[in-house]
C-alpha cells in the first residue's frame, strides 16, 4: 500500500515536472522570438513610422501608414465575410441534425486548413481579379476570408460542442425558441472560446503575405478604395525583408513588431469587451 | 472692330494653349495613375524613380515586384499597364499576350557577383575562370583545394574544405542571367542544365531570394553563390574576380556592366542577354532589365502616359541609377532603347512624335 | 448532440402530454426557428461551395500537366523546368517528413503546456502566459523565417555538426551537417509555429471541463495528475483532436518560413540534414517566375496533390479517433 502510494506520488511529481518542461519550451521560444522582434524592431518605431508614407530606396525615414490602413481595411472586410460563415456553419453542424451533411462540412473545413496561402491567393485571383480585370482590396479580402473560415469554423464548432446540453434543455423547457436558445444561451456561454478562434483567424490573416501578391497587389501610395490595389503590412514586411538594404531590414522588424501589437491589442480588447458584457 | 477682337482673342487662346509646355516627360492626356508589375531586381531603383516622378508630374506609378514571371503574366492578361522582366519573353509567351506585340525596353543594366565564404580569403583575392566556375556548379570540382582552382590562384592558401554550392530556390531573372552565362562558356552546362529563370541544379542548397543566397553563403563555411551586386555590396560580402572573354580578371562593378552593354552589335529590339560580352572591360555576368510594353495600344491617354514614363526613365530618370548600384544606359544602348519607346502606337498613330 | 437537442424538445413535448410547449405561440416559434435553420444551413453550404470551387479551379489549372504526366507525376523524381520534365515525389516526401516530425514534437509540448496553464497555474497568472502564446500564433510567417534563418539555423548547424561527428554512422545523421538548413531546421521551425495554435485551442477546451468532475476525482483520493489523465483528457479528447487538426493544417500548408530554412532542393532526402522543398514552399518559390503554361500547370498540379494528401491524412486521423473511441464516430459523440 505504502509503496504504491509512493509510486503515485512520484508520478505526480514527474508529470508536474514534465508539464513544466513543456511550458518552459513554449516560453523559451516565445521569449526568443518575441524578444528578437522587440530588440530588432522596437527601437525603430516612432510616430513618423506609424503615420508617414513609405519612402523609396536610398532614403531613410518614412513609415508604413498606408500599409497599416490597408491591412485593417482588407482584414476587416474579410472578417465581416468569414465570421458569419464560420460561426453560422458551426452552429448548423452542432445544433441541427443533418444526417452526415454537417459531418461532411466539418471534414471539408479540416482539409481546407491545409491549403497553402499562395494557392488561396491564386484561387482568389481566378475568382475575383480576372473577371473584374484588375487587382483590388476586395479580392484580397476574399483570399483572407478563405483562410479564416476553416479556422473559425473548427474552433467555433469545438466551442459549441462543449456547451453542456443541460443548458440547452433548461432553456427549451422554459419555452424559449430554439434559435433564441442558440443566440441567447449557447453563444454567450461559449463566447470566450469563440473569441480565441476569431483572434487566431484574424492574426493568421494579418500575417499572410502570399495571398496578397495576386489580389490586393500592394500599393506604394495611399488608397482606401476597395476596388483598387492596396498596401498591406505583411507584403510590406516581405518586400523590405528580402531587399538588400539594412534600413529596409530594420523597417521589416519594426513593422513586425507593430503587427504583434495589433494582434495583442485585438485580443485584449475583445476579451475586455466580452467580460464587460457578461458583467451586465 | 468686333471681328478683329474676336480674331485677336482666338489667336491669343490658340497661342496660350500651344505655348503651355508639358512638363518634360509627363503624361499629357490627364492620366494620373499607372500600374506596373514584374522584376524584383530593379525594384529599389523603380521605387526611387516613381517617387520622383510623382513629385515632378503628380502621376502615381504603382509598381509591385511580384517577379518577372508574374510581370509577364499580368501583362499577358492586361491587368497592368506595363510589365517588367529580367528575362526575355519566348515565342510561346509572346503568342499568349492578349494585346499583341510586346516591346522589350531596357532601362538599366546590372552585374552579378560570385560571392564566397572562405576563412582568411578576402574580397577580390580569389580568381575564377569560366570553366572552373561552370565545373564547380556542375559539381565536378568539389573541394576548394582542387588543383584547377590552385592553378589560377598560385599565391593563395586554399583550405581543404568541401564546396557548398548555393543557388536560388525561387525562379528569378538573376538565375536567368547566371545560367545564360554558364551556357555560353560551358557546352556541358548548356547540354545538361540549360538556362532559364529556374533550372534543375546539380546541387546543393537553395536560398530564397538574393537575400537567402547571401545569408546562406555568409553562414556556410566553404559556400559559393551568385547575387546581384547591390546585395553583395550591402552585405559586405567577399566576391571573386572573374575572367572575361578578353582574358582580364575583373571585379563586378557598374562600369563593367555598362561596358558589357556597350556591345557593338546591339539588336534593334534589344532582346539580347549581355553575358560574356567581348568588350575589353566588360564584366562577364551582366544583364539588362526590361520594361514590357505593348507596341499597339488602344487607350490613347494610357499609351501617352506609358510612353512618356518610359522616355523619362531612359533620360532624366537615369541619374538615380548609380547611387543605388545600378548601371545607367549610355551610348548606343540608350539610343536604341529610346528608339523602341518611339515605336509605341495607339490605333496606328505614333504616340511620341 | 444536435440529435439530442431535437430529442429533448420532443421529450418535453411528450412530458407535457402531447401539448406543444406554449401552444399559441407555436407558429411564431416555428417560423423563427425555420428561418434560423435556413440561414445557418446556407452558411454551411457556402463552405461546401468554396471547397468545390477550389477543387474545380485547381483541376482546371492543373489540366495541362495532368494530361501530360498523369500519375507518373507522383512517383518521378525529376523537376526540370528547362527539359520540361516535372514530378513531385521528393517534395511530397519532404512535406510529409517535416510535418510529421513537427507534429511529433508539437503535440506533447502543446498539450503539456495547455495542461500546465489550466491546472497548475494560479488564475491570475494564466493570461500572462496565454496571451503571449496567442501572440506567437499571430507572428507573420516571414518573421518566423527570418528569425529561423538568423537565430535558429546557426544553432542547428552546431548541433548537426556535433551529431554527425559522434553519430554519423546512423543514417539519419549522415548528411551535409554544415548547411544548417534542411529537414531538421524545417521541422523545428514548423514545430515552433504549430505549438501556439494547438496550445491556445487546447487551453480553451481544457478550461471547460466541469470542475465538479475533477473535484469528484480528487475527493476520491486521486492525485491531480490522475484526475487530469482519467477525467479531463478523455472528456475533452475530441476537442483536443480538433486543435491538433488546426495545427496539422498549418504544418502542411506553411510556406514562407519553411522556404527560408528548409534548404529547398529537389533531390530525395537521405538524412535529417538534407535540404528539401515542401510542396507549399515549391509552389510559392517558383510560381512568380513560372514562365510557360506547362510549368504553371505543373505547379498547380502540386497544389492539387497537396490537397489530396491533406484529405488522406484527415481521413486517416478520423479513422484513428474512431478506433480510439471504440466504434463511436468521432464527431457525433
Amino acid at each position: 500500500m505504502d509503496r504504491h502510494f509512493r509510486f503515485r506520488k512520484f508520478i505526480e511529481w514527474a508529470t508536474w515536472f514534465g508539464m513544466l518542461g513543456c511550458i518552459s519550451v513554449s516560453v523559451f521560444f516565445l521569449v526568443g522570438i518575441l524578444g528578437y522582434v522587440l530588440v530588432h524592431g522596437a527601437g525603430y518605431i516612432d510616430w513618423e513610422f506609424l503615420t508617414a508614407m513609405p519612402v523609396p530606396a536610398g532614403e531613410t525615414g518614412g513609415g508604413i501608414a498606408n500599409a497599416l490602413v490597408g491591412s485593417f481595411l482588407v482584414v476587416a472586410v474579410a472578417g465581416l465575410m468569414a465570421l458569419p460563415i464560420g460561426i453560422g456553419a458551426a452552429i448548423f453542424i452542432n445544433e441541427f441534425p443533418s444526417h452526415g451533411f454537417g459531418h461532411t462540412v466539418r471534414f471539408l473545413a479540416e482539409v481546407l486548413t491545409g491549403v497553402p496561402s499562395i494557392v488561396v491567393g491564386l484561387f482568389a485571383y481566378a475568382l475575383v481579379v480576372i473577371p473584374s480585370g484588375g487587382f483590388s482590396a476586395l479580392s484580397g479580402s476574399v483570399a483572407y476570408a478563405f483562410i479564416m473560415v476553416p479556422i473559425i469554423l473548427i474552433s467555433a464548432h469545438e466551442a459549441l460542442r462543449l456547451v453542456p446540453d443541460s443548458l440547452r434543455e433548461a432553456s427549451l423547457a422554459l419555452g424559449i425558441p430554439k434559435w433564441r436558445t442558440i443566440m441567447g444561451v449557447v453563444l454567450p456561454v461559449s463566447s470566450r472560446a469563440l473569441v480565441t478562434g476569431a483572434v487566431l483567424a484574424i492574426s493568421r490573416a494579418l500575417g499572410e503575405a502570399a495571398p496578397m501578391l495576386f489580389t490586393a497587389f500592394g500599393n506604394s501610395f495611399w488608397n482606401v478604395n476597395l476596388t483598387k490595389p492596396v498596401a498591406t503590412v505583411p507584403l510590406l514586411i516581405y518586400t523590405y525583408a528580402t531587399g538588400p538594404y539594412e534600413d529596409w531590414h530594420q523597417k521589416a522588424w519594426a513593422a513586425s513588431f507593430v503587427l504583434l501589437l495589433v494582434v495583442l491589442f485585438t485580443s485584449v480588447l475583445t476579451r475586455a469587451f466580452l467580460r464587460s458584457k457578461s458583467n451586465e | 472692330m468686333k471681328l478683329k477682337n474676336l480674331a485677336a482673342a482666338a489667336m491669343l487662346t490658340a497661342l496660350s494653349t500651344a505655348a503651355q509646355p508639358a512638363l518634360a516627360g509627363c503624361p499629357t492626356k490627364g492620366v494620373k495613375e499607372l500600374t506596373g508589375a514584374g522584376a524584383t531586381f530593379p525594384y529599389p531603383l523603380y521605387s526611387k524613380m516613381f517617387s520622383e516622378y510623382d513629385k515632378i508630374c503628380g502621376v502615381k506609378v504603382n509598381y509591385q515586384s511580384i517577379g518577372s514571371g508574374g510581370g509577364i503574366r499580368q501583362l499577358q492578361e492586361q491587368t497592368v499597364d506595363f510589365g517588367a522582366s529580367d528575362g526575355i519573353m519566348d515565342d510561346k509567351q509572346k503568342s499568349q499576350a492578349k494585346g499583341g506585340a510586346v516591346l522589350h525596353v531596357p532601362t538599366v543594366a546590372g552585374a552579378e557577383a560570385i560571392v564566397f565564404n572562405l576563412p582568411g580569403i578576402k574580397r577580390s583575392q580569389l580568381k575564377l575562370t569560366p570553366d572552373v566556375l561552370a565545373e564547380i556548379y556542375l559539381k565536378k570540382i568539389n573541394n576548394w583545394n582542387d588543383p584547377k582552382i590552385k592553378a589560377i590562384n598560385p599565391g593563395l592558401k586554399l583550405p581543404d574544405l568541401a564546396i557548398a554550392v548555393v543557388h536560388r530556390s525561387d525562379g528569378s531573372g538573376t538565375t536567368f542571367i547566371f545560367t545564360n552565362y554558364l551556357s555560353k562558356v560551358s557546352a556541358e552546362w548548356k547540354d545538361k542544365v540549360g538556362f532559364a529563370t529556374s533550372v534543375n541544379w546539380p546541387g546543393d542548397v537553395g536560398g530564397k531570394g538574393n537575400e537567402g543566397v547571401a545569408n546562406s553563403v555568409k553562414q556556410i563555411p566553404g559556400a559559393i553563390g551568385y547575387v546581384e551586386l547591390a546585395f553583395a555590396l550591402q552585405n559586405k560580402m567577399d566576391w571573386a574576380q572573374l575572367q572575361n572573354k578578353a582574358k582580364k580578371f575583373l571585379d563586378p562593378t557598374l562600369e563593367g556592366a555598362s561596358a558589357a552593354a556597350d556591345v557593338a552589335s546591339l539588336p534593334d529590339d534589344m532582346e539580347i542577354v549581355i553575358t560574356d560580352s567581348a568588350t575589353a572591360s566588360a564584366y562577364p555576368i551582366s544583364g539588362f532589365t526590361w520594361l514590357l510594353i505593348y507596341e499597339n495600344q488602344t487607350d490613347a491617354a494610357k499609351a501617352d502616359a506609358v510612353a512618356q514614363l518610359a522616355n523619362w526613365m531612359l533620360t532624366d530618370g537615369q541619374k538615380y541609377a548609380s547611387a543605388l548600384d545600378y548601371a545607367p544606359l549610355k551610348g548606343a544602348a540608350q539610343k536604341k532603347a529610346l528608339a523602341l519607346v518611339k515605336k509605341i502606337k495607339v490605333n496606328g498613330a505614333l504616340v511620341l512624335k | 448532440m444536435a440529435r439530442d437537442s431535437q430529442a429533448t424538445f420532443e421529450s418535453v413535448e411528450r412530458a407535457l402530454g402531447g401539448v406543444k410547449p406554449l401552444g399559441a405561440r407555436q407558429q411564431v416559434i416555428n417560423f423563427g426557428d425555420r428561418i434560423f435553420y435556413v440561414i445557418a444551413k446556407s452558411f454551411a453550404v457556402v463552405v461546401i461551395l468554396l471547397t468545390v470551387l477550389l477543387v474545380a479551379d485547381l483541376v482546371r489549372g492543373a489540366w495541362e500537366s495532368i494530361g501530360r504526366f498523369g500519375l507518373r507525376f507522383l512517383v518521378g523524381t525529376t523537376w526540370d523546368p528547362v527539359a520540361r520534365e516535372f514530378s513531385t515525389l521528393p517534395t511530397v516526401i519532404g512535406t510529409l517528413v517535416k510535418g510529421f516530425i513537427a507534429l511529433l514534437l508539437a503535440v506533447p509540448v502543446s498539450f503539456g503546456s495547455a495542461i500546465f496553464i489550466c491546472f497548475y497555474t494560479p488564475r491570475w497568472l494564466r493570461p500572462v502566459i496565454s496571451y503571449p502564446i496567442e501572440l506567437l500564433a499571430g507572428i507573420p510567417s516571414i518573421i518566423f523565417g527570418m528569425w529561423g534563418l538568423f537565430a535558429m539555423v546557426p544553432v542547428i548547424r552546431v548541433v548537426q555538426v556535433w551529431l554527425k561527428a559522434n553519430f554519423g554512422w546512423f543514417f539519419l545523421f549522415n548528411g551535409p551537417a554544415v548547411y544548417g538548413v534542411g529537414v531538421l531546421s524545417g521541422s523545428i521551425i514548423l514545430f515552433i509555429m504549430v505549438t501556439p495554435i494547438i496550445t491556445a485551442i487546447s487551453k480553451e477546451i481544457l478550461l471547460t471541463v466541469p470542475r465538479a468532475q475533477i473535484e469528484g476525482m480528487l475527493a476520491l483520493g486521486s492525485t491531480k495528475w490522475e484526475a487530469i489523465w482519467k477525467v479531463a483528457l478523455p472528456y475533452s479528447r475530441i476537442g483536443l483532436f480538433g486543435a491538433v487538426i488546426l495545427g496539422l493544417g498549418r504544418a502542411v500548408g506553411e510556406t514562407m518560413a519553411v522556404t527560408m530554412v528548409g534548404g529547398n532542393s529537389f533531390a530525395l532526402i537521405h538524412s535529417l540534414f538534407d535540404p528539401v522543398h515542401s510542396m507549399a514552399s515549391q509552389i510559392a518559390s517558383e510560381f512568380s517566375e513560372a514562365t510557360y503554361s506547362l510549368y504553371v500547370s505543373s505547379l498547380i498540379y502540386v497544389g492539387l496533390v497537396l490537397f489530396g494528401i491533406t484529405i488522406l491524412i484527415s481521413l486517416l486521423a478520423q479513422f484513428l479517433i474512431w478506433k480510439i473511441s471504440k466504434g463511436k464516430l468521432a464527431l457525433l459523440d
